[in-house]
């Protein structure tokens, strides 16, 4: 048997990102030498609801490394995650989480 | 030149063109509505002015994914699956193009609203521009796939600007890019104003 005892959820996280669902499959945006940075920060922010730092976070990442995870779900979100990328012009691919 | 504007009192995006920039912008939203029209091949005919054989080339569309323009705005979204990239295209390409020529659509029939005439003579004419939110973001959306295809035709990289900045004034290529620049200033201007 065990005892419940108090202890502090982390407060960085948000709902969205605590499940115990498989979210098997991620959407990948990939740098490109058009796209403005403030644009892509946006967009991040806009479609995801990523708050402004998250957003340049993972806008940063793009940009330095080449690539970055932006979303993970379902197939079926990430399908819509990456036609909405596509809407936006950015260049967006999807795959299985490694 | 001047770029967009947050207008706090009426909450409109608004933006101030010369006729020639109005004219411009209506001519590079036109190319992309037919590029996004176009599923053959339609080879640019003989021109002596090599700006607008290449302008004319940004329209010269062929099926996907030839033309790399298309294959820039339509990537392909699954790298190491082909059956499932050919569905995922299946899916959403044709709503994704309507999309896109909407957009391209909106900027063409804004200009024609707010004063510019078919075909443009007079001088000094001023193109006044006011944007709700939803009408920003859709020119801003707009300007990403015109630049697109401007960099695509042109072959711009990263960290190229000596080079385009490097060549001779009167040199189309170079005529070509600062248009592309212009278009990005604009875009980073309507993102700023939606910020």
């Amino acid at each position: 048997m065990s005892a419940a005892s108090p202890v502090e959820v982390e407060p960085t996280l948000t709902p969205d990102e605590i499940t115990f669902l498989a979210k098997p499959w991620v959407t990948l945006v990939w740098d490109d030498p058009v796209n403005l940075m403030s644009y892509v920060s946006y967009v991040f922010q806009k479609y995801f609801g990523y708050d402004k730092a998250k957003a340049e976070k993972l806008m940063l990442e793009v940009h330095n490394e080449g690539r970055s995870v932006v979303s993970t779900g379902t197939r079926e979100e990430m399908e819509r995650d990456v036609q909405a990328m596509h809407e936006y012009g950015l260049w967006a691919t999807m795959e299985k989480a490694s | 030149m001047s770029g967009f504007e947050h207008h706090r009192k009426s909450d409109r995006v608004i933006a101030t063109f010369t006729g020639f920039e109005a004219d411009l912008l209506r001519s590079l939203a036109s190319q992309m509505v037919e590029l996004l029209r176009n599923e053959r091949a339609v080879p640019p005919g003989p021109t002596a002015d090599p700006f607008e054989a290449l302008m004319s080339e940004f329209s010269g569309a062929t099926t996907i994914p030839e033309d790399p323009v298309l294959a820039r705005l339509f990537p392909t979204a699954y790298v190491d699956d082909d059956e499932s990239a050919a569905d995922f295209r299946r899916f959403t390409e044709g709503s994704l193009r309507d999309g896109k020529a909407a957009a391209a659509g909106l900027i063409i029939d804004t200009l024609e609203d707010a004063g510019l005439p078919p075909e443009l003579s007079e001088d000094g004419l001023v193109i006044d521009v006011e944007l709700t939110r939803s009408e920003a973001e859709t020119w801003m959306r707009a300007f990403t796939d015109i630049r697109l295809a401007l960099a695509t035709r042109l072959g711009v990289e990263a960290g190229d600007e000596d080079y385009w900045h490097s060549l001779p004034d009167d040199d189309p290529r170079a005529q070509a890019h600062d248009i592309y620049e212009w278009v990005g200033y604009l875009q980073e201007s309507v993102v700023e104003a939606l910020t």
